[in-house]
């Protein structure tokens, strides 16, 4: 059943976690969170009914008779789903669930049209695994950790409850129930807001770059729920609460530092902390008991008869291992060894799978050795311009191949650095399309060309000489600076077509 | 043709090919009947009287056009559990009062398709709970052999509806029982095939892993004609089964070219001693032992055979079935369609008022026992024990069929009781002690008629196969009805004329 893709190796120990723990107390408590993450799966329709999943409609417009739970209705199992859960099992390194089953979850909510959900309690579809994470990345203090995963399942969403929809009324919106999800459990492994935030942010990267989920954490597609609890270093675990409803990252962080303080504060006063279910509100930046223990539904989980129990066939498993792309530790590292680039480039360009893919591409026109000034322009002028556009790399206006077929003219000196920014603008600007030689249509067209003949940057040189004789005087009496000021005039001259090395050499030819 | 409601399928399809009779004339004839005598026994919920017409004028014109389907305007009608789109489904409950369904299960899509004219939705125990007909909100279905009495359930109206000459052929379902037990108080042929082999989809839940959906008739042959267009895999239940259809009706005639006077020479029936108990009703026992040496007359050979004791099939049954009811039935809430109460002051009592005063008495008390068996605490011990008991049984059904072709049992301990004796629900359970174990397995099983007790009520025997064998089944009872003539028996309403 084990079905390891090592991704385990990679990471370098800068430093060892086990040195990092009384850095890690706080207050000389020890902090144990566990995440629970509900990330959507972005199948075209639902995970039990033909209904489109698609989010932002008018609501109830996306639910069909299944996802309503009309009298009668049966559900049955989108395939789509388990394939997008085997993904995420390989990814993590898990032990498959070759025979998983799906339980009822009942409670009452009028958001839950069935009266129960329908989720894997039993046996989950991935079992045991682990993602590697880092934490501090980039900063000094960065350090490496291996975060258990307890088990990921799969369930059905339920619908919205829309407060005060109808003149003081609540309303029911049915569209996102069944919209298919994958449960992530973690184990208790972070020890504190960072590492939790590592963690998701892991997971985030990694679903997002199997291409299983949007995870959009504002739309509701990648949601967590953290268990918090404190005690001091080798005593028995505390009691664990829950934080629900953190939509962004920022969030996160601040919700889980609040209840680590609020929890400590109780402690510190003689008191217990109760299991309960909290809500951070972001606005005054605590968190507050939305239910405690006592109010807990018994759920009276049992299999759910109307589904047969999922085999899946090894071949299955070893099809879709065999599609899977090169996961982002792995490609990191590829890109560090094979393309000599630093950490720092290595973990940007990597930093989803669109950009490493568009990298690559530029990288396989313009050659290997070209890598680190590829990477420049990738995560320079093109994710800087994105960035200001609020663009991302799947909505970039430049193609990989014509950001290559720019670079190369680069290389063969028809474009000097400053030309070429005004060709980028260009591209960017997308004045020559979607053409793949739009950056020699736009050198062409703006005579954007470089100036490499020596006799023709002789006689502009000349004529600069002729012209500002007081210049020249100056840089004569040992002023060099009077020098950088003839050079500017010499580009200025050729409208910045000039190879500025050859200007160097002919103006110093000439006057010394 | 005043007696046009005592033809078999066979016959009605003979007719109308040969143009005896229209498929409009017949259904007239029927909604004719409906109307003069359904007050006495109260079989439909909803009659589709006008559709039906129009269907049946459009059957006819079909017909002229040289469609050859068979059982083109041949009228039937359907179980209230069945969703008819455009039609009231209330499940014979208060909750689905004012639940006009949006859909059509897959059943009544593709009977319709076959060119089937349904007259209407039939009575039936409130969820298809109960074994008598009394538990349904539109009232107690009443049975046309002695209208005091009842009709059995819960597909108590289809049974009646049939009973009483008012549709030919009528679905049913059946989870405990809920076709065979009716269909032998009745004095009817009914089958519930093998659990996979029909699709549930649009058939209101009772308990998923038990509940199916099958035919009743006056014959098994009539069975075998509404059979047909009921079975096969539907890619909207994952529940229903890939597996060859057989034509029913072929094999019938078939084994009919091929009889002679020992039709049952080579066949083993298992009898079984733990279904001829404590319990037993003496004449019922007397008729079923009769049935059996008949059988044996025509070349059978009777053996014993050993099934899991009756008791502990029912106490697994009551534990399983009201389990998968009370998460089935949590969708009734007042939210979204169905009964709400007035004036809800919140969200709790939204839920426990619409739940209370929509669900009848024995809806809520199998409500309680199944959410009692799936609690925290209670789980293991209940719903877990009696799922490993289910597969012992499971065990048991296949050991026995290792000896035998064919299981045989009385269907119900008793015939026909009085309305009147109002049964406690415990002694009513008991009813279901000889069909339950066949849901359990996923078996197929029919019940036909094989003679009166001295008060001229019908008694029913059991005929139980293995997996996928209804044809084998259907067969069976046929080629014993080619040889007797207790499935020739009328009602008292079905001898009355209009």
């Amino acid at each position: 059943m084990n079905t390891a893709t090592d991704n385990s190796t990679v990471h370098k120990e800068t430093v060892r976690p086990e040195a990092l723990r009384s850095e890690l107390l706080v207050d000389g408590y020890e902090v144990v969170i566990g995440i629970e993450i509900h990330c959507q799966l972005n199948t075209d329709s639902k995970i039990f009914s033909s209904a489109p999943t698609d989010f932002g409609h008018e609501p109830n417009t996306q639910a069909s008779i299944v996802d309503l739970g009309l009298p009668g209705v049966l559900p049955v199992l989108n395939s789509g789903v388990v394939e997008r859960a085997l993904k995420f099992g390989i990814g993590v390194d898990a032990e498959l669930g070759l025979f998983n089953t799906f339980d009822r979850k009942n409670y009452f909510y009028p958001d839950l049209p069935k009266g129960y959900q329908i989720t894997q309690m039993a046996n989950p579809i991935v079992g045991r695994g682990h993602i590697d994470v880092v934490i501090n990345e980039g900063e000094k203090n960065e350090y490496p950790k291996r975060m258990g995963i307890t088990r990921a399942h799969l369930e059905e969403d339920a619908g919205k409850s829309v407060h005060d929809a109808v003149d003081g009324m609540t309303g029911v919106d049915l569209n996102r129930a069944g919209t298919p999800l994958i449960e992530i459990v973690s184990e208790p492994d972070m020890s504190s807001a960072f590492e939790a935030l590592a963690y998701i942010k892991a997971i985030h990267q990694l679903v997002t770059w199997l291409g299983i989920s949007d995870a959009i954490m504002a739309e509701g597609s990648f949601r967590c729920d953290c268990n918090v609890s404190v005690r001091k270093p080798g005593a028995a675990l505390g009691t664990r609460t829950e934080l629900k409803n953190l939509n962004s990252f920022r969030s996160i962080e601040r919700a889980i530092n609040r209840e680590i303080e609020r929890q400590i504060d109780i402690v510190e006063e003689g008191g217990q902390v109760v299991q309960a279910t909290m809500l951070y509100d972001p606005d005054k930046d605590e968190t507050r008991v939305m239910r405690t223990k006592e109010d807990a539904n018994d759920y009276r989980y049992f299999p759910d008869p109307d589904l047969l129990p999922v085999r899946i066939e090894q071949h299955t498993v070893d099809t879709i291992r065999a599609a899977m792309p090169e996961l982002p530790v792995a490609r990191r590292a590829r890109l560090e060894n094979e393309l000599e680039l630093s950490e720092y480039d290595a973990r940007i360009l990597t930093g989803s799978r669109q950009l490493a893919d568009y990298f690559e591409a530029v990288v396989s026109e313009v050659g290997q050795k070209h890598a680190k000034i590829a990477a420049n322009w990738v995560m320079g002028e093109l994710l800087g311009a994105l960035n200001k556009d609020d663009k991302d790399i799947t909505t970039t206006p430049i193609s990989a191949i014509q950001l290559a077929g720019m670079l190369k003219r680069i290389f063969d000196d028809t474009l000097s650095g400053k030309l070429a920014k005004k060709a980028f603008s260009a591209l960017y600007e997308r004045e020559f399309g979607d053409a793949d030689d739009a950056a020699d249509q736009i050198i062409e067209a703006k005579g954007l060309k470089q100036e490499t003949d020596t006799g023709a940057i002789k006689a502009i040189v000349e004529e600069v000489i002729a012209n500002n004789a007081a210049m020249v005087e100056e840089y004569r009496g040992g002023k060099q600076k009077a020098f950088n000021g003839l050079v500017g005039q010499v580009m200025k001259a050729s409208r910045g077509s000039a190879n500025p090395q050859q200007v160097n050499q002919i103006l110093k030819e000439l006057l010394d | 043709m005043s007696e046009l409601h005592l033809l078999s399928t066979q016959q009605l399809i003979t007719g109308l090919q040969d143009k005896q009779f229209s498929s409009l004339e017949l259904t007239e004839h029927f909604i004719k009947r409906i109307d003069a005598l359904d007050s006495k026994i109260n079989s439909f919920i909803t009659h589709t009287s006008e559709t039906a017409r129009a269907q049946a004028q459009a059957a006819d014109e079909m017909r002229a056009q040289g469609d050859k389907r068979p059982l083109l305007g041949v009228p039937m009608a359907h179980k209230d559990i069945f969703c008819t789109q455009g039609v009231l489904t209330t499940c014979g409950s208060k909750m689905l009062h004012n639940f006009v369904s949006p859909y059509d299960a897959t059943i009544v899509n593709n009977i319709a398709k076959a060119g089937m004219i349904s007259l209407g939705k039939l009575n039936m125990d409130e969820f298809a709970m109960g074994s008598d007909n009394s538990s349904s909100y539109y009232g107690a279905v009443h049975n046309p052999w002695d209208i005091e009495r009842v009709p059995g359930g819960s597909s108590g109206g289809s049974a009646s509806a049939v009973a009483a000459g008012f549709v030919p052929v009528a679905t049913g379902s059946d989870t405990g029982g809920s076709i065979r037990q009716p269909a032998s108080f009745c004095g009817l042929t009914g089958i519930k095939p093998t659990y996979g082999r029909v699709s549930r989809f649009g058939m209101i839940a009772y308990a998923s892993s038990l509940d199916q959906a099958g035919s009743m008739g006056r014959s098994a042959k009539d069975c075998a004609y509404l059979l047909q267009p009921m079975v096969g895999h539907d890619p909207r239940d994952a529940t229903s089964i890939y597996y060859d259809i057989p034509n029913y009706v072929q094999d019938i005639n078939d084994a009919e070219a091929q009889a002679d006077d020992k039709p049952f020479a080579g066949l083993r029936i298992g009898v079984a001693k733990e279904y001829f108990g404590n319990g037993l009703n003496a004449e019922v026992d007397k008729v079923v032992r009769a049935a059996l040496q008949k059988y044996e007359e025509l070349g059978a050979t009777i053996v014993e055979v050993n099934i899991t004791d009756p008791e502990i099939t029912l106490a697994t049954y009551y534990m399983l079935a009201p389990a998968e009811a009370s998460s089935n039935l949590s969708r009734f809430d007042g939210v979204r369609f169905g009964y709400r109460c007035e004036n809800p002051k919140d969200l709790i009592d939204l839920y426990t008022r619409s739940r209370s005063e929509g669900f009848g008495p024995e809806v809520q008390r199998r409500i309680l026992m199944g959410t009692y068996a799936l609690s925290a605490g209670y789980f293991d011990a209940y719903y877990i024990k009696a799922q490993k008991v289910r597969r012992l049984i499971i065990k048991d059904f296949d050991e026995a069929f290792a000896n035998c072709d064919v299981i045989a049992s009385p269907t119900a301990p008793t015939a026909a009781y009085k309305l009147s004796e109002n049964l406690d629900p415990a002694t009513m359970y008991l009813g279901d002690v000889y069909t339950i174990g066949v849901n359990l397995a996923g078996l197929p099983a029919l019940s036909q008629p094989v003679g009166l007790t001295s008060e001229g009520l019908p008694v029913g025997l059991q005929l139980i196969g293995q997996h996928w064998q209804e044809s084998q089944l259907l067969t069976t009872a046929h080629l014993f009805q080619q040889h007797t003539d207790h499935h020739l028996q009328h009602s008292a309403i079905a001898k009355e004329t209009v």
